[in-house]
């Protein structure tokens, strides 16, 4: 029979609710879901998982066997498949759209990189198994630090650090390590005040005191001020470059020389290698020790926070207070010195096992499909992009410095004066128009920073986009749309959260 | 009673020989929704100048410096359920500590509520 | 060059509007010198298809432990992880989203967080974890930190039966903060005796359980005399199945427990990027480092989490932060979490008494070999052997008959001739019969 029953088809709205639309019963807003927690929905009966039924055998737990229930929830397969499907629908992720995170690099991650971490051969072996049956791992881990040092121009590099602030910490205890081997116990670590967080913190760790050195009006370190402060108590300067202001430091090998004139050495903060990587080597400008986030330069994925990983390369003064383990290669095989040789200096060990080896995987996977021309390429494009948003919008917002910049262009909030639209009002305002928003408040030299880093993974058109869309934004805060702003985000998943609520009141886990 | 001012915003209100230590209306509005502080322990010694308190916001922490040396004798133990009483009285309920003390010479180097007023202004 | 999108065309058009005539003229602020004029001495980009045959080269001159019967433990596990596991940490909203800074759009990242978090702090029995640090051993050497910060005094006792890696970290970890940190010697199913070590300056005492070797211990009277003194125990676990069978740490009183949480939904990737679990007791949470994920409510009143107590860490407190720690290991809390959810109560009891059941059959095994003395009273689903011949050796003469016996004491502990003997063995639920057979088989023949 045939189907005669017609339906509406077209669109034609009846009425104005018709278009705004009517406030749900359920919360949700068509694939907008709201999704409940996993305490919420399962049980503790409920299990997604089959498992072999357990024979009866004689226990040899002891006297300390669990009586009490945990409470745990579980759920069915389908029920976690669609709980954490409709979760990540509430992640805004760089497969989705320019990520403009400046001081982070959220560049394209490859499949291709998941692909290889996952071959048996390098995702299903045990750091402890016999090293006669991961002789490839080995090689891998050997080859990754061959190509490390090559881009980097550094004899050394230890690969077990964790993530950034890991191998900042590495860095540090090799400088503080090779100091205490000449009887030298120096007390300070000089670093520009606007250095990432991390710096003071590590220093701190190392038992430093940390002296802030101020910028200049063009956003650098002020090399008159950090000569001043040197002095044969200065164990280290902790320098980023190109820096949090996305400037090239032009007064680099100067600050390398002074500081190796008072005997000290220079700790590069490697956050902004990707501007510069296969352009610049870090070792041609003096510099003794600095780490490399895989996870920034080398595109292994962010996945919400973690995990990082963090070689940290050093010359040849440095290298051997490297910690333990560390891979060498000889005539026939290689081997893994996971103790430290006699008579040796290392610092110590810095974590169990190895090192982030999934990470290695990827980042090589990354830099082979890249090559030494791809790689020269990725810096290039990256800061052809961060100059092109610079020259873009220098005429409607404030840029703070003069350009060229490097990888990642910065604004302040000067062009927001007297707007009633601070810079985190206007960063909401971008959530609405399907953006993430750039770095903000950082770095501290400059007020309300707008950090902008495009990467080198964005098209000329979704660059475009992107100007077009914050003209706009500029022209509606600077025309008074107010409310545009401060209610901001309307179209996002949730309306602004209240952080001082959390921080007053916190509640950090579930309880019935 | 007097009260005295330093220039990293606190004040000290003085009972005879006992100080007491809050932050300015200034300082709180400066911090913005006060979520947490840390109190000295009882008993505990402090020279003038040194870290005695921190103040937190959500984005930002702040050190308490001691504005005079002394002996604590007494914290604001309503602090630790209800910071937020630093936002909506900080000269009042909102106070840190009271303080014995150790050399009233001290106070000298304070302002009073006059120069303080003075003082910020500068800061606008 | 498959990942960059820009044509020459783009770049040349892109250049005019900066107003620069060639790509180097925005590198101007490099030192002249230092400006490469050609390229790093590197090999050149590559297809997909030459990429994976380069890394199938890698694969193939490795023994994946899943093709030989596999017994290696010791701080990392061999567990089965469900399909869909794998499946959810594969989607670009999870892999490629950052710190979830912004919360209204972060919602995914945080919520599971937030369960991650629950699930932690349920499971070793404590108030509050953070959302993880990068693996156990630096969650230990963070904890080893805490506690000097909450009890203000610098001396650590450290069990000889805490995993020897951890040791280290814990020894470098605080290696320029002038703590003194006393090590005991390994004791193999001997008791020791941490509390006449301690004294007045101690700040903590660091055990594991089930320790290193394997042993189950009960620290219930540790914790309680501690306290009485104003000390802390710190209690790590590396298999953390295990609490799905024994008495969490916090039930026996521990202030800071840390765990090794790879074994859930995370594979053995040769040591990393694992997951580091660290919960404690709510009077602690804010000399706790790393971050935290907490519950509020938006503007309209509907539930969100937020990453909260910010204030402890490098990025307000710059110095004074509990940690310099900055990422944590996202997405591995998520295969973590998104596992226990499928396991639930059920599945995690079920497994770790599978887990127990396979050990217990294993031993039994081992114990009528010649040459084979079991040296554990108790364990879970690892313990160690004395073999009659150096386990080094056996342990390569088992790899030429395709297993993978388990971990040489001596690999830790190359200095100790009196453990050169000494195996740690480890059984899962990926271990089949047939594995444990060959395995009794073949290392009766080598024991002759």
């Amino acid at each position: 029979m045939m189907n005669n029953q017609g339906r509406p088809t077209n669109n034609n709205a009846a009425s104005d609710a018709q278009i705004t639309g009517y406030k749900s019963y359920t919360g949700s807003r068509g694939l907008e879901q709201e999704e409940l927690l996993i305490y919420e929905i399962g049980d503790t009966q409920r299990t997604g998982v089959d498992l072999p039924e357990v024979e009866d055998f004689k226990s040899c737990l002891g006297d300390v066997e669990r009586d009490q229930e945990i409470g745990l929830a579980g759920l069915s397969e389908p029920e976690a498949m669609r709980h954490y499907t409709r979760l990540s629908r509430k992640n805004y992720a760089i497969d989705m759209g320019l990520y403009p995170l400046g001081s982070c690099t959220m560049k394209h991650n490859p499949r291709l990189n998941e692909k290889m971490a996952r071959l048996p051969g390098l995702g299903d072996i045990h750091p402890m198994q016999p090293l006669s049956t991961v002789q490839g791992a080995l090689d891998l881990i050997d080859t990754l630090a061959h190509w490390l040092k090559t881009l980097t121009g550094m004899p050394a590099v230890a690969m077990s650090p964790k993530a950034g602030a890991h191998g900042e910490l590495c860095g540090l205890m090799a400088i503080r390590t090779a100091l205490e081997a000449k009887g030298d116990g120096r007390s300070i670590v000089l670093a520009p005040e606007s250095a990432h967080g991390t710096n003071p913190a590590t220093a701190a760790l190392c038992g430093y005191k940390v002296v802030s050195i101020p910028a200049t009006s063009e956003g650098r370190v002020d090399l008159a001020a950090m000569k001043d402060a040197m002095g044969p108590e200065i164990a280290a300067i902790m320098v980023t470059n190109p820096n949090t202001c996305g400037l090239f430091e032009r007064e680099i090998v100067e600050m390398a020389d002074a500081i190796h004139a008072v005997g000290g050495y220079f700790y590069c903060d490697g956050a902004n290698f990707n501007a510069i990587v296969g352009k610049v080597r870090p070792g041609d400008l003096g510099v003794d020790a600095m780490h490399i986030n895989l996870h920034k330069t080398f595109s292994t994925p962010h996945g919400g926070g973690g995990p990082g990983a963090g070689p940290v390369v050093l010359s040849e003064a440095l290298a051997p207070y490297a910690p333990i383990p560390y891979v060498v290669a000889g005539e026939e095989e290689f081997n893994m010195v996971e103790h430290d040789v006699e008579g040796g200096e290392s610092f110590g060990r810095m974590t169990a096992f190895h090192g982030q080896m999934g990470m290695f995987v990827r980042a090589l996977s990354y830099m082979m499909s890249h090559g030494a021309d791809g790689l020269a390429r990725v810096a290039e494009d990256s800061v052809l992009n961060a100059n092109y948003v610079l020259a873009s919008l220098k005429d409607v917002m404030s840029a703070s410095y003069e350009g060229p910049c490097m990888h990642e262009a910065l604004f302040d909030d000067h062009f927001l004066k007297d707007t009633g639209v601070s810079t985190l009002d206007f960063a909401k305002a971008m959530i609405d128009e399907g953006y993430h928003p750039m770095t903000m408040y950082f770095p501290l030299v400059v007020h309300g920073a707008m950090l902008v880093e495009p990467t080198e993974s964005e098209s000329k058109q979704s660059v475009d986009q992107f100007i077009e869309m914050m003209r706009h934004l500029v022209k509606a805060a600077k025309g008074g749309e107010v409310e545009r702003f401060s209610g901001a985000p309307y179209n996002a998943p949730l309306k602004r959260l209240d952080e001082t609520g959390a921080a007053r009141n916190p509640k950090l886990r579930w309880e019935d | 009673m007097t009260i005295y001012y330093s220039e990293d915003h606190e004040w000290i209100s003085v009972d005879g020989n006992v100080g007491t230590v809050g932050i300015t209306n200034y300082a709180q509005n400066a911090l913005g929704d006060i979520v947490f502080v840390e109190v000295p322990e009882v008993g505990d010694d402090f020279a003038k100048g040194d870290e005695v308190a921190v103040v937190e916001s959500v984005k930002a922490a702040s050190e308490i410096y001691s504005p005079v040396g002394g002996k604590i004798t007494e914290t604001n133990g309503e602090l630790e359920d209800n910071a937020a009483l630093v936002n909506s009285s900080p000269d009042g309920d909102g106070w840190f500590f009271k303080i014995n003390i150790s050399d009233s010479g001290e106070l000298e180097g304070l302002m009073d509520a006059d120069g303080y007023k003075t003082f910020i202004a500068g800061l606008e | 060059m498959r990942y960059l999108p820009l044509s020459a065309d783009d770049r040349a058009e892109m250049l005019d509007k900066i107003g620069e005539k060639n790509i180097d003229d925005l590198f101007v602020d490099v030192p002249k010198y230092a400006l490469l004029k050609g390229l790093v001495d590197l090999p050149l980009h590559m297809t997909e298809m030459e990429v994976e045959q380069n890394f199938s080269a890698f694969s193939s001159r490795n023994v994946a432990a899943g093709d030989v019967p596999f017994f290696v433990g010791a701080g990392a596990y061999r567990h089965h992880v469900p399909s869909s596991v794998d499946y959810q940490i594969q989607r670009g909203e999870f892999l490629t989203a950052y710190t979830p800074y912004q919360p209204e759009i972060s919602q995914g990242t945080l919520q599971t967080l937030y369960e991650f978090q629950s699930q932690v702090a349920q499971i070793t029995g404590m108030d509050v974890a953070n959302a993880s640090m990068y693996d156990g051993s630096t969650g230990c050497g963070e904890a080893a930190l805490m506690a000097r910060r909450i009890t203000r005094k610098k001396r650590i006792i450290v069990s000889g039966n805490l995993h020897p890696h951890y040791i280290e970290v814990v020894k470098s970890a605080t290696k320029f903060a002038d703590d003194v940190v006393v090590v005991n010697d390994p004791a193999i199913n001997q008791a020791e005796n941490l509390l006449a070590q301690v004294d007045e300056t101690t700040s903590c005492v660091i055990v594991q359980n089930p320790d290193f070797f394997g042993n189950i211990n009960d620290f219930t009277a540790l914790a309680h005399a501690l306290h009485e003194q104003k000390m802390l125990l710190v209690v790590v676990t590396t298999e953390i199945v295990a609490l799905g069978a024994i008495k969490s740490p916090g039930e026996m009183g521990a202030d800071i427990v840390v765990g090794e949480g790879q074994s859930i939904g995370n594979g053995l990737n040769y040591g990393g990027p694992y997951v580091g679990l660290f919960a404690t007791r709510q009077k602690y949470v804010r000399q706790m480092p790393g971050r935290l994920c907490g519950e509020t409510t938006d503007a309209e009143g509907k539930r969100g989490f937020v990453l909260t107590l910010s204030t402890r860490e490098q990025h307000i407190r710059r110095e004074k932060a509990t940690s310099n720690i900055c990422t944590n290991a996202g997405l591995c809390t998520l295969a973590f979490t998104i596992h226990m959810s499928l396991l639930g109560e059920k599945g995690y009891r079920h497994l770790a008494k599978l887990n127990h059941a396979g050990a217990v059959k294993m031993a039994d095994k081992l114990r009528a070999i010649d040459g084979v003395e079991i040296l554990n009273a108790t364990f879970f689903n690892e313990f160690t052997v004395r073999l009659n011949k150096d386990a080094a050796a056996v342990v390569e003469e088992l790899v030429d008959r395709d297993i993978i016996a388990g971990v040489p004491v001596s690999r830790l502990y190359p200095d100790r001739p009196e453990l050169a003997n000494h195996l740690i063995i480890a059984v899962t639920e990926t271990t089949s019969e047939d594995d444990m057979d060959i395995m009794t088989k073949e290392l009766k023949e080598v024991l002759k």
